[in-house]
């Protein structure tokens, strides 16, 4: 049975919690808000991006440049996993390391060689425990202030490009958390390199004109198709960091109201034994009174 | 006036113009051009430059963009710029104080460093918007 002391050290430590948690969770809601409005700002030029590929990519059919058409074969394989570079957001970290653990597993179990870049502290953290031989590179996202990725995006497009250019890889997967709203981000694994225009895009009704292309069109793929896989990875961080905020919000606000359970049980608790305590010094007075 | 052309012209960050303009003149790698309503399908890269947006012949709103790709279709003229400002809403004196952040960051690289080149090119497209601010 704890003392009445200890007990109230636990009430007033389980209420500082709930006061850490709660400002986590307003914290996170406003970042949220900033990092959807992102989301949301830099949808159109993605889309417009991948009509774009897809017009272009279709008139080029099957040939192209290596980052179209592949390497033929498809032997070394790297795995991006893009996490948060923090926790205290529920599951969202783990989802995503789940998923690529399951890619990763899955390739490796097809023969073929897997190589592992991660962006975000989270995902390097988790995965090296049991793949960390596979690491071969890292991405840290903490110097970024707001939702500025321009830059990071472009630096990786341009790592990625660089090394399967020289050959290192042979297909590149994305695996990052995809924001569909608050309460629902998906682990998904998308193909990068070789690109892959979207399926599904609308195909552009040209009235049986024909394109012009200037300079060639090969010139153009090559000028696009970098810029493309570049966009790809700017918008799967603005989902990512989305979808961190969100997740840490929901997990916060339920560790808010756990908190709130927990304390309401504590001073149940504290009361009786308080009422306990009473009852057990009046016997004691009423007793000694009749023992006179 | 003739038929108006649907434009629009998005950056990674955002949307910065989308409506019924006339006539835009746009600066492709392979030389300035200009489109009206119903031009032929045609698609070409940028370099950086002046997107002019005309409205019978008086210039409405000119963006400076700093490369990209443009694409013409019987939709209208989609411009997806690497990055864009509006020159009306731009303060020279802004341009400036940027130019000198990233002179300094530029400083501050070590040598080898590969935000070299990004640096370097960030620079000539702030340069760029202050020379079309200046005129």
């Amino acid at each position: 049975m704890p003392s009445l002391k200890d007990l109230k050290n636990r009430i007033s430590s389980v209420k500082s919690t709930q006061k850490i948690t709660k400002a986590m969770q307003l914290v996170a809601a406003a970042k949220l808000k900033r990092a959807q409005d992102a989301a949301t700002a830099a949808r159109p030029y993605a889309e417009r991006m991948a009509a774009v590929l897809a017009n272009l990519a279709a008139s080029a059919g099957g040939s192209g440049p290596k980052l179209l058409a592949g390497t033929g074969k498809s032997d070394v394989h790297l795995v991006v996993v893009m996490t948060a570079e923090r926790g205290l957001a529920g599951g969202f970290n783990s989802y995503v390391v789940k998923l690529a653990r399951q890619k990763i597993l899955s390739l490796q179990a097809e023969g073929k060689t897997v190589k592992v870049l991660t962006i975000g502290k989270k995902g390097r953290e988790q995965l090296s425990r049991d793949l960390g031989s596979l690491l071969t590179g890292h991405v840290n996202l903490s110097d970024i202030k707001g939702n500025d990725f321009a830059e990071s995006a472009m630096s990786v497009g341009l790592m990625l490009t660089k090394s399967y250019e020289a050959g290192e890889f042979d297909v590149a997967t994305l695996i990052y958390s995809q924001f569909r709203n608050v309460i629902s981000q998906v682990p998904t694994a998308q193909q990068l390199i070789p690109a892959k225009a979207p399926e599904g895009a609308p195909t552009i009704d040209l009235g049986g004109a024909i394109y012009a292309y200037e300079p060639g069109e090969a010139a153009l793929l090559e000028a696009l198709l970098p810029r493309y896989i570049n966009t790809q990875i700017l918008s799967a961080l603005l989902e990512s960091s989305a979808g961190e905020q969100a997740s840490r919000m929901t997990a916060m606000d339920n560790a808010t109201r756990n908190a709130k359970d927990l304390i309401k049980a504590l001073n149940l608790k504290y009361n009786r034994a308080r009422q306990a305590q009473i009852t057990k010094e009046l016997i004691e007075i009423i007793s000694g009174a009749e023992a006179l | 006036m003739a038929d108006k052309l649907h434009f629009s012209l998005v950056s990674p960050a955002r949307e910065l113009f989308s409506g019924q303009v006339d006539h835009v003149i746009a600066p492709g790698t392979e030389g300035e051009f200009g489109v009206l309503a119903h031009h032929a399908p045609f698609m070409t890269t940028l370099k950086n430059g002046i997107v002019r947006v005309l409205e019978g012949d008086a210039v409405k709103m000119r963006i400076y963009v700093r490369g990209g790709f443009a694409d013409v279709t019987p939709a209208g003229l989609t411009i997806l710029a690497e990055e864009a400002r509006n020159l009306t809403d731009a303060k020279a004196e802004d341009v400036d104080a940027e130019i000198e952040a990233a002179r300094l960051k530029l400083l501050a690289l070590d040598a080898g460093d590969a935000k070299h080149f990004a640096l370097h090119e960030q620079i000539a497209y702030l340069e760029g918007i202050r020379a079309a601010l200046a005129n």
